[in-house]
């Protein structure tokens, strides 16, 4: 078919340094017709106040036959770029070009009316989507059972629950047959079993040579799924191309933002809690005080004879970092200031979860060092070879106290860094393991 | 403009059944359903009837009284309802222009509709009580029977048809601009509750165009309900058996065609403004 041909050759979906700028009528909000008309500002009011830009020349193609993924931070433009070849909305400049009848799965059952059956809102929505009475004659059953509604499709919709609601809604849109689909992170309604079936729709779609374009934040699915990817923020393309590569990058750009905002709230943490920092002497803590367990939540205590001026979490280069990679070598160091010479002193680390559990802890008494003596400055650092630890969040406890436990400083879950891990295995603990296989099974990595 | 009202002819399936939807849904949970749509009309014209028979001195020159107001009240209500409802439509259907791609005045056009249907379904009552009047007469204001008052003519009837479609497009036309305006803004919707009030009360429905002071004629003309109003009640009320008003109303139906396509003008310029504002 020589149509199907160039249709090929040319992408489905192009964008051409598409510029939207969203107006605020901030003004407005307050304003009404009686007072605009009376300040004679009825047209003036017509023009925004303030603008905001949610996608700054951007242009992007999609090949027809391929799965395209937007991804970004939440408010990048991800969305309005989807509305936007959807032709819900329309650029302040530039080009939008799409070839091809397009679905939107925008929002899942946009349109339904509560009080009528599903079998009726199948209908309506169906031709809210472009389709004939005829067409969706036709589909209804297939719509149904994919839905799997068939028991309650003569029901009023309002007695649907929330899941049930969006496998309609999904499956009327999947079913219009589009040319192209447009997905807006619709993928986390319904159950596993449900999202299987959407994903294997998907790739149904693209067998038969259709466009798929979504925004979705599942990067695994990006990975997996898609063809290519786009990562817009702030409006603006930062990079496109194999999935795997873009969505590297952006995971890399996410980290850095991670890191910066754990290295200021730290920052901020640990300017509330600087009360060891002042000259003046603190009383020393009498043995009974010091006895009683450490309480739980974060803080910094202590008598300050030695004091911890800075702490600092290293990374394999021994730079200062916040976000860590499973395995990675990792390393805590604490500068610390004595006031006057002693030899009673011990240096200690601890590592929590976010939910307070303690994953390490040690000291330099628990680990036979014998403290011979300490005046002025001096830099203690605890280096692990490698983090073997699971995603998530993870505090730091340092401190440096008497031999007896009485504290000097003691600074609790102050520190913070972030592990990322690409396994999403659970626990805190990520031994070193491999798997084996023998027998009669086969058992593959994926591609 | 002209591409998008050409669109608009392929959406007629979907106008079809929304309006069919918005009739269902009005009377889903309801025993009697769809024949509510009968019934109101129905219970209107005897509470009417009764009201103006018995408990308040009708006036001498439009008997029965009861009759005479609902040749106009019907269509009015078609009138204000729709552009009450289709006022609402973008805001209530705001999630619909927002995230589907279908053109927005298909909402306001459904309201109008949807009252239309309304509208046409109590005709039939009002068309029975019309004939029984005409077959026997009405009691004068001495009490005794005299001849028919009211009397439905073929060649006043054929148009009908014609005024109802005049006030097809005039309603449309204005439901609209106040659709559109509203989404803007949100004040419309209460003023617009006013200004029908009173609309409603410049208006010969409760009281017959003879009523009104020679001096204060000529601005009432200016008002198009009036001829609206004036041609029902020609047709479907008074005797005469010629339609009088109909230059009037063909004088109407241009200007309601202007109006019409002003208001789709206005409609399709802030069109790509809806989805954002709503």
């Amino acid at each position: 078919m020589s149509a199907f041909d160039s249709a090929q050759a040319r992408p489905a979906i192009e964008l051409n340094s598409v510029t939207k700028i969203y107006s605020r009528f901030k003004r407005r909000q307050f304003a009404t017709l009686k007072s605009a008309l009376m300040q004679r500002t009825l047209i003036s009011d017509f023009k925004p106040d303030e603008s905001f830009p949610a996608l700054t020349d951007f242009s992007m193609s999609v090949r027809t036959g391929s799965a395209t993924a937007l991804i970004g931070r939440n408010g990048s433009g991800k969305s309005t770029a989807l509305k936007l070849v959807a032709g819900i909305t329309k650029p302040t400049s530039g080009t939008v070009t799409v070839r091809g009848r397009i679905s939107a799965l925008i929002e899942l059952g946009a349109g339904f009316h509560p009080e009528i059956s599903g079998r009726e809102n199948v209908f309506i929505n169906g031709m809210m989507l472009g389709l004939t009475k005829r067409d969706i004659e036709k589909r209804f059953d297939e719509i149904v059972e994919f839905a799997e509604l068939a028991q309650f499709i003569d029901e009023p919709v309002k007695t649907y629950s929330s899941g049930m609601y969006m496998r309609l809604g999904f499956s009327v849109a999947i079913n219009v047959d589009p040319d192209v689909l447009l997905v807006d992170e619709v993928l986390a309604v319904g159950d596993e079993g449900f999202t299987h079936k959407c994903l294997d729709k998907f790739a149904d779609f693209k067998r038969r040579g259709k466009t798929v374009l979504l925004v979705t934040h599942s990067l695994g699915l990006v990975e997996r799924f898609c063809d290519e990817a786009v990562w817009i923020d702030e409006g603006r393309k930062k990079a496109e191309g194999d999935p795997t590569r873009v969505v590297d990058l952006y995971v890399g750009d996410v980290s850095k933002q991670e890191e910066k905002f754990l290295a200021e709230s730290e920052a901020r943490s640990q300017a509330a809690s600087a009360r060891v920092a002042t000259d003046v002497p603190v009383p020393a803590s009498t043995p009974e005080t010091a006895a009683a367990p450490a309480p739980a939540e974060e803080g910094r205590w202590g008598s300050g004879l030695i004091e911890i001026t800075a702490v600092s979490l290293l990374d394999g280069q021994g730079q200062p970092a916040h976000v860590f990679h499973t395995g990675d070598p990792m390393a805590v160091r604490m500068t610390v200031k004595s006031r006057s010479a002693t030899d009673d002193f011990v240096f200690g680390v601890g590592i929590f979860s976010a939910e307070g559990v303690c994953v390490y802890g040690t000291n330099t008494d628990i680990e036979q060092f014998e403290s011979k003596s300490i005046d002025g400055v001096a830099d203690i650092t605890v280096s692990f070879d490698a983090l073997e630890l699971t995603e998530g969040t993870y505090k730091v406890d340092v401190a440096v106290h008497a031999a007896d436990g009485a504290p000097y400083d003691y600074q609790r879950l102050l520190h913070t860094f972030r592990v990322k891990s690409k396994t999403k295995d659970v626990g805190l603990y990520r031994p070193r393991h491999r798997w084996g296989f023998t027998g009669a099974v086969s058992i593959v990595p994926k591609s | 403009m002209w591409h998008n009202l050409a669109q608009l002819t392929r959406y007629r399936g979907l106008i079809q059944s929304l309006v069919a939807r918005e009739l269902k849904a009005r009377y889903r949970g309801s025993a009697l359903g769809v024949f509510w749509s009968f019934i109101n009309p129905l219970l209107l014209l005897l509470i009417y009837t009764v009201v103006f028979s018995f408990f308040v001195d009708p006036r001498d020159e439009v008997r029965p009284y009861a009759l005479f107001l609902c040749c106009g009240l019907l269509p009015w209500t078609w009138f204000a309802s729709s552009l009450n409802e289709s006022t609402n439509s973008l805001v209530a259907g705001g999630n619909l222009i927002k995230k589907v791609l279908f053109p927005a005045e298909v909402l306001p056009i459904v309201s109008v509709l949807t009252n239309m249907v309304q509208f046409l379904l109590a005709l039939p009552i009002l068309a029975a009580f019309l004939i029984y009047y005409a077959n026997v007469g009405v009691a004068g204001p001495d009490g005794v029977a005299g001849a028919p008052t009211v009397a439905l003519h073929a060649a006043e009837l054929v148009w009908l048809p014609v005024v109802v479609l005049v006030q097809l497009v005039l309603t449309t036309g204005l439901a609209l601009v106040f659709a559109a305006l509203t989404v803007h803004f949100r004040d419309v919707r209460d003023i617009l509750a006013h200004v029908l009030t009173f609309w409603f009360f410049a208006t010969p429905i409760i009281y017959p165009w003879t009523a009104v002071p020679e001096n204060m004629r000529r601005w009432l003309d200016l008002n198009p309900f009036k001829h609206l109003a004036i041609s029902y009640q020609e047709i479907l009320f008074n005797p005469q058996d010629a339609f009088g008003h109909k230059w009037w109303l063909l004088a109407l139906a241009g200007a309601s065609v202007v109006i019409f396509l002003a208001g789709y003008w206005l409609f399709d310029r802030l069109r790509d403004s809806l989805a954002e504002v709503v």
